[in-house]
C-alpha cells in the first residue's frame, strides 16, 4: 500500500494534505492522531472509497487512482476492513453479516456448506461462535466489534485495515480486542494497518506476539523491544507529521507528537 | 448569485447521474431477486391498507360532492361516469402516489440515510457490493411494479365507495352506476391511469434513494433527508402530473 503525495479534499478543505508513505507486504502500521486528523480518510482512500484530488494511490502494486467503482471490487476482495463502530448490517443476522464478503465477492466460489464452515471458524476465532442467529442489535459494542473483526478476516485477505478498533470500549474489552488483532496478525502474517487514538493499542501491537504453542500473547522480545516490521505514523490536521518505530516515536521532541504519546 | 445556484444545480446533476446509473444497471447482473421481492412486500403490500382507505374514502367523497353539483342539472345518474373518470385519470394515480411517497420515500430515505451515517454503505462497497445494484435497483423495480397495481386497487375501491353512496344515498340502481362507470372509461384513461403511477414510482424511489445516499451529519441528517425525500417527491408528482395530463389531453 503506497501513497504518493496524496491530497483528499472535502468541499475545499483538505482532509489529507500531501501524504506519502509506503507499507510493504507483511508489515504492520499503527496510525495515531486526534479525531479529524485524517486517519480514517487514509484507510478509505486506500481502498478507493474516497478519491484523491491530487497524488497517486497504489494497492498491491497497482495504481488505483481514479479507478471506476466496478474495477475496484476485485482489488477490494483482497482487503479486509473493520469500520469505526463496526458498520454491521442491521437487517442481517451475525452469520449473514460475516458471510457477506464470501457470498458477494465474485472471486470467491464457495458452496453453502463451505461458507457456513468458514463463518463458524471466523466467529469461533473471535469467541462468538454461539451468536450466528443473533442480530447486531442484540450484541454489546465489544461483541459487535469482534463480529466486525471476523467479517474483515473471513476471506483471509492479504491486507487488513482496522479503523479505531477500540473506540468507545472499556479498557478491558479494548485490550481483549487488541489481543485478537495481534493473534490474527501473527497467525496469518497479514499486512495490518490500525488507526487509533489510543497509544496503548500501538504498544500492544508493538510489544506482543501471539505464541502458537501456548495460545497466548508473549512479549516480542525479552528486552522490551518491538515486533519487527511495525512502524508508527502520527497524523495532524491531514498531514503526516511522524513516521518511524516505537523507539523513535518515544524519542521525538516534537511538542505535538510527544504530547500525544505522553497523554495516552 | 452563482454560488446560490451551485448547490441545487449540483444536486440535480447528481440525482440524474444516480438515476442514469440505476437505469443503465437494470439489465446487468447481479439482480438480487430476493431483495426485489422483499421490497415489493415492504413497499407494496405494506402500503395496501392505507391505499385502500384513501381510495375508498376518495370515492365516497367524490360521489357525495358530484351528486350535489349534478342535482342542480338533474343529472344525478351521471355520478358513476364522473366518479370513474376522475378516479382513474387523476385522483387514483395522484392520491395513491402521494400516500406512497409519504410512506415509502420517507422509509427509503431514512433506511439508506441510517446506513450511510453508520458507514454500512461504505462497508457494502468495501465488501464487494455496488450499493446502486443492491439497494437502489431493487427499490426502483419494486416501486415501479407495485405502484400501478396499488393505483388499480385504489381505483376499484374508490369506485366501490362511490357505489355505496350512489346506491345508499342517491338511490341509483346498481346497473345504472356500474354501467355508467364502465362505459365512461376509455383506453386512453386506463393508459394514463397506469403510466402516471409508473412514472411517479420512479420519482418516489429515486428521490428516496438519492436523499438517503447523500445523508450527512448523523441522526439529524437522517431526519432532514427523510423530510426532503417526502417534500421533493410530492412536489415532483404534482408538477409531472400537470405535464402528463397535458400530453394526454392533447392526444
Amino acid at each position: 500500500m503506497r501513497f504518493e503525495r496524496v491530497t483528499v479534499d472535502f468541499g475545499g478543505q483538505p482532509a489529507l494534505d500531501d501524504v506519502s508513505f509506503d507499507i510493504r507486504n507483511g508489515e504492520s502500521r499503527v496510525v495515531l492522531g486526534e479525531s479529524g486528523s485524517g486517519k480514517t480518510v487514509i484507510l478509505k482512500t486506500a481502498i478507493g472509497l474516497l478519491h484523491p484530488s491530487k497524488g497517486r494511490v497504489f494497492l498491491f502494486n497497482e495504481d488505483i487512482t481514479g479507478r471506476r467503482e466496478q474495477e475496484m471490487f476485485s482489488i477490494r476482495a483482497r482487503v479486509g476492513m473493520l469500520f469505526q463502530e463496526s458498520a454491521l448490517f442491521d437487517s442481517l443476522t451475525i452469520e449473514e453479516n460475516v458471510s457477506y464478503p464470501l457470498v458477494n465477492q465474485k472471486s470467491i466460489q464457495l458452496d453453502e456448506e463451505q461458507t457456513h464452515q468458514r463463518v463458524e471458524e471466523a466467529l469461533t476465532f473471535v469467541e462468538l461462535g454461539h451468536t450466528l442467529e443473533k442480530f447486531p442489535s442484540e450484541l454489546s459494542g465489544g461483541m459487535r466489534r469482534r463480529v466486525g473483526i471476523a467479517r474483515a478476516n473471513v476471506t483471509e485477505p492479504a491486507l487488513v485495515l482496522y479503523d479505531s478498533p477500540t473506540a468507545g470500549l472499556d479498557p478491558i474489552t479494548a485490550n481483549n480486542i487488541m489481543a485478537l488483532l495481534v493473534k490474527e496478525r501473527d497467525l496469518r502474517n497479514a499486512t495490518t494497518v490500525i488507526v487509533t487514538q489510543r497509544f496503548q493499542d500501538g504498544q500492544i501491537m508493538a510489544k506482543y506476539r501471539f505464541d502458537r504453542d501456548s495460545g497466548e500473547l508473549r512479549a516480542a522480545s525479552s528486552d522490551g523491544g518491538s515486533v519487527s516490521g511495525l512502524k508508527f505514523m502520527v497524523m495532524r490536521e491531514g498531514k503526516l507529521v511522524f513516521e518511524g518505530t516505537r523507539e523513535e516515536l518515544g524519542l521525538s521532541t516534537d511538542p505535538y507528537i510527544s504530547k500525544f504519546v505522553l497523554r495516552h | 448569485m452563482l454560488d446560490i445556484l451551485k448547490g441545487p444545480v449540483l444536486s440535480i446533476q447528481e440525482f440524474f447521474q444516480l438515476t442514469g446509473r440505476t437505469l443503465k444497471n437494470l439489465p446487468k447482473r447481479p439482480h438480487y431477486p430476493r431483495d426485489i421481492l422483499n421490497q415489493m412486500d415492504i413497499l407494496g403490500v405494506g402500503s395496501l391498507p392505507i391505499v385502500l382507505l384513501v381510495g375508498f374514502f376518495s370515492g365516497v367523497v367524490m360521489a357525495l360532492q358530484m351528486s350535489r353539483a349534478l342535482r342542480t342539472y338533474g343529472a344525478v345518474s351521471q355520478t358513476g361516469p364522473i366518479v370513474a373518470i376522475t378516479l382513474v385519470r387523476e385522483m387514483g394515480p395522484v392520491l395513491t402516489s402521494i400516500v406512497v411517497a409519504g410512506r415509502n420515500a420517507a422509509g427509503i430515505a431514512s433506511e439508506l440515510g441510517s446506513m450511510k451515517v453508520t458507514e454500512q454503505i461504505d462497508a457494502m462497497r468495501a465488501l464487494g457490493t455496488d450499493p446502486v445494484q443492491k439497494l437502489v435497483k431493487p427499490r426502483l423495480i419494486a416501486t415501479a411494479i407495485m405502484l400501478p397495481c396499488l393505483t388499480a386497487i385504489a381505483d376499484f375501491v374508490g369506485l366501490l365507495g362511490g357505489y355505496l353512496i350512489a346506491y345508499g344515498v342517491l338511490k341509483l340502481t346498481t346497473s345504472e352506476y356500474w354501467n355508467g362507470a364502465y362505459r365512461a372509461i376509455e383506453y386512453n384513461d386506463i393508459a394514463q391511469g397506469l403510466i402516471k403511477p409508473f412514472i411517479y414510482a420512479m420519482v418516489i424511489s429515486m428521490v428516496g434513494c438519492f436523499c438517503g445516499l447523500r445523508t450527512t451529519g448523523g441522526t439529524q441528517g437522517v431526519g432532514l433527508a427523510t423530510t426532503q425525500a417526502v417534500v421533493v417527491s410530492s412536489v415532483w408528482i404534482f408538477v409531472l402530473n400537470a405535464f402528463i395530463t397535458q400530453i394526454f389531453v392533447t392526444l
